[in-house]
């Protein structure tokens, strides 16, 4: 990258973007006319990946989302969510849905691993999506601090500011975030699931993304400095406790001192 | 003891050293007078009688504890990077105040455990003020002589509120300046001059640079010292008029019965305090509270899911979180003259706050007023003795807590699995017709646990045992209650509607009236206690002459 921005004013550097400009409208054309060919992952799926993948997929999804992905009145169309969107839905166990209702729970995969990379390579090979993050990008070693930052702007009005989960309207709510691992919570930014609304590499950076899984590992892996931490919910679950723990626990003694020998 | 008497008596010389230092402290100070005045001084046992040294205690905690956080907080708002220890905020940029409130929790020794101590305390502090004020409201401890004691007490409420608040705002994380902006909408709701009041107190537009400092100023000073003159007025009232007690046989009016402050009371006392300090100090070794670090520094842009006040604040959020912004067509935002009219944040904010303080206050006085009642009374009433005011308190408790758990609707949606918007829409009827409900089913249960008692007095107990008459009816044997435990069944004061009675001048005036009516209401539905008359006549029919003359049924029903 630093290369890449000292070089920025080389003579060649006009001839190099115009090159690159076309290249990527060319490219973009290309993926959007042979949709069958289209693949914006480092992740390669092979042939029979993807045939063994729209098998499961007839098997198990098509009944809401139809035939070939193209969505039906109970589920929308999966042609073009990518790669990263099946493997988040399906790799958490929200997908295939428990029920319908406000939002998916998260539940005990039904799919092993390898079941969700052919289905992930299917739903890839339908149309070009966010692909799976690639590893470096979920080593857990960037900047905690900076993701610490980039987490209270852009996730914690829902997530909370210590990633503990909060309400949305109508029985809608954005989980907890201790316990899912960096490549979901990576997923989960470049495609926006439920409700989530989606960071794309311009909203948020990939080394942003990076930083944040970093910042949420390590306050995961910190633990509660200050002794348990009653949820991290904040003043609501303090003033529970001290009305019900603190104030029971004075009560019980307040009887036993004003208790007489009988 | 008179100057000549001194001279002609042999000076007192006490024999051991202790003694003769004793002796010299006490002829210059008096002490042993007060000792002897404060010693006979008698406590009635009760374990409701303890919430207000639990909060007396929690002050002294609070004092000691703060004392220590005032060695290391710096309450400046300049910027700064921090350079502690905590890695996730590493080299971010806050203001000093938070950035030394991390220090206190990570780089001073026991300064988390202060922390925590100090914030637990204050939880605990108006926690225990709480359900003081709610022991002295429900047995009627606020009346004649002590209306003015519990206006202190109110007062004592609203400083320890204010202390709270002020102190919360301090360490600048997000989550105080959340609640802190939620204060600044407030107070700019004011029609006129709220933002002039908002800009005076910050220092020009939120969030300024000077808010921190005289936060600090009036929760480590000016609060703190008030409290402090309010508790020696509230103590030296309880003095002055002695403590209550529960009704009982042998207290009246005219004494106290207890035990004497000391030795015994001291002790237990004494003792208490170090009990209440133990729980505060295991509550702050074992659980967390404000996790400063969790929050980040204040950044007037990010706002938290989850964000609340501490508990004692939460029924003004809770006020705010019910108010609709609009309802169908009709919204609450008006420009008068120029000036803008938020009513969607102006009404939820003070006007609940506002009949609950006012009616708190003014209590002791409506009662007194309705009931034309000018005795003294140091014997409480049992809640259900007194059925109208229980139900009264009742109400006002419910309705204070539907705006407590409103504060909570979010965590109320995500740990039920329910809609927020639900929860928003039964909250709001609640807080309608949730008193009324309170109202009624409160005051039903309180007649009818004077309809037990005096079923019970009348009757005895059930003893389950079923007996077979000769000529084959089966009975319940009742066995009769001692006098000790008739007495509390019968020994109190249930009084009738006062009608309206003609002034001086022979007329009915409207103020009297509305007193007459508001009497009907209070004291239309009525238990009476069981008479000497009608507990001789109970136990003569069941032919229990061994249980107690009229005699004495007729001193123990007073």
């Amino acid at each position: 990258m630093k290369a890449l921005s000292q070089k920025r004013r080389h003579p060649l550097a006009v001839i190099a973007l115009l090159l690159m400009g076309l290249l990527v409208t060319g490219g973009l054309y290309a993926v959007a006319t042979t949709v069958n060919e289209a693949k914006a992952s480092t992740t390669s799926y092979s042939a029979s990946d993807t045939a063994e993948g729209e098998k499961l997929f007839e098997a198990n999804c098509a009944t809401c989302h139809g035939m070939g992905a193209s969505g039906t009145q109970d589920g929308p169309s999966l042609v073009g969510v990518g790669a990263a969107a099946v493997d988040f839905q399906v790799g958490t166990g929200r997908m295939p849905m428990q029920m319908n209702g406000p939002q998916a729970y998260k539940k005990p995969a039904q799919f092993n691993e390898e079941q969700t990379h052919q289905l992930s390579g299917y739903v890839a090979s339908l149309g070009a999506g966010p692909a799976i993050p690639e590893e470096h990008l979920l080593d857990e070693k960037g900047d905690a601090a900076a993701g610490g930052e980039l987490f209270r702007v852009n996730c914690a009005m829902c997530h909370n500011a210590a990633a503990a989960g909060g309400a949305l309207t109508r029985g809608k709510f954005a989980p907890a975030l201790a316990d899912v691992s960096g490549k979901h919570i990576y997923e989960a930014m470049v495609t926006g699931p439920q409700n989530m609304p989606v960071f794309s590499d311009a909203n948020v950076s990939p080394e942003g993304k990076r930083d944040i899984i970093t910042f949420l590992k390590q306050i995961e892996s910190n633990g509660s400095p200050g002794g348990a931490d009653l949820g991290s919910l904040g003043p609501v679950a303090e003033g529970l406790f001290v009305w019900i723990a603190g104030l029971g626990v004075i009560i019980g003694f307040t009887i036993w001192l004003t208790s007489r020998t009988s | 003891m008179s100057a000549a008497s001194t001279a002609e008596a042999p000076a007192f010389v006490a024999k051991t050293k202790t003694g003769r230092i004793t002796d010299f402290v006490d002829a210059r100070v008096g002490g042993s007078g007060i000792l002897r005045e404060f010693g006979r001084k008698v406590f009635p046992d009760h374990w409701s009688f303890m919430f207000g040294e639990v909060a007396l205690y929690s002050f002294v905690i609070l004092l000691l504890s703060g004392t220590f956080l005032t060695f290391f907080f710096d309450p400046s708002m300049a910027e700064t990077h921090y350079a502690g220890s905590y890695v996730p905020l590493k080299n971010v940029e806050m203001s000093v105040a938070y950035s030394s409130s991390l220090n206190i929790s990570f780089d001073i020794r026991g300064g988390l455990f202060m922390r925590q101590v100090h914030h637990w305390a204050a939880l605990l502090f108006v926690a225990s003020i709480a359900v003081h004020m709610l022991r002295v409201f429900f047995t009627g401890a606020f009346r004649k002589p002590r209306e003015m004691n519990w206006v202190v007490g109110s007062v004592l409420l609203i400083l320890a509120m204010a202390a709270g608040f002020t102190g919360y705002s301090l360490p600048d994380d997000l989550l105080s300046g959340n609640g802190l902006r939620i204060i600044d909408g407030v107070i700019k709701s004011i029609p006129v001059v709220g933002t002039y009041i908002s800009f005076f107190l910050f220092g020009g537009e939120f969030p300024g640079t000077a808010v921190i400092g005289r936060l600090y100023m009036l929760h480590i000073l000016l609060v703190p010292a008030l409290i402090l003159l309010m508790i020696v007025l509230h103590l030296f009232m309880v003095v002055v008029h002695k403590h209550t007690q529960y009704p009982g046989p042998g207290r009246n009016d005219g004494n106290v019965v207890g035990y004497p402050l000391g030795p015994v009371y001291a002790a237990k006392a004494g003792g208490f305090f170090f009990i209440v300090f133990g729980v505060i100090a295991l509550m702050a070794a074992f659980f967390t509270i404000n996790p400063i670090w969790n929050y980040g520094p204040y950044d007037p842009s990010p706002v938290s899911a989850g964000t609340q006040p501490d508990w004692y604040i939460g029924f003004v959020d809770g006020a705010l979180r019910l108010m609709p912004g609009v309802i169908g067509d009709f919204h609450f935002e008006y420009v008068v003259f120029g000036y803008t009219l938020t009513l969607n944040v102006l009404l939820p904010a003070l006007v609940p706050a506002g009949i609950l303080f006012t009616v708190m206050f003014m209590y002791p006085w409506i009662e007194a007023w309705v009931t034309k009642d000018t005795r003294e009374h140091h014997v409480l009433d049992r809640p259900r003795n007194a059925p109208t005011r229980t139900a009264i308190g009742v109400a006002g408790f419910v309705w204070y807590c539907v705006m407590w758990a409103a504060a909570g609707s979010d965590l109320i949606a995500t740990h039920f699995h329910v809609s927020l918007n639900d929860v928003t829409y039964w909250l709001r009827a609640l807080f309608f017709i949730g008193p009324v409900i309170a109202f009624v089913v409160a005051k039903r249960v309180a007649l009818a646990l004077q309809r037990k008692d005096r079923e019970i007095a009348l009757h005895g107990r059930e003893t389950g045992r079923i007996v077979r008459l000769p000529h084959g009816e089966f009975i319940e044997v009742h066995a009769p209650l001692d006098e000790y435990k008739r007495y509390k069944l019968v020994g109190f004061e249930s009084p009738a509607p006062l009608p309206a009675v003609p002034n001086e001048h022979g007329i009915v005036t409207r103020k009297e009236k509305r007193r007459a009516f508001l009497s009907k209401w209070f004291f239309e539905d009525r238990v009476a206690p069981a008479t000497p008359a009608e507990l001789e006549a109970a136990h003569g029919h069941h032919g229990h002459p061994a249980v107690g003359s009229a005699e004495e049924n007729k001193s123990l029903s007073h």
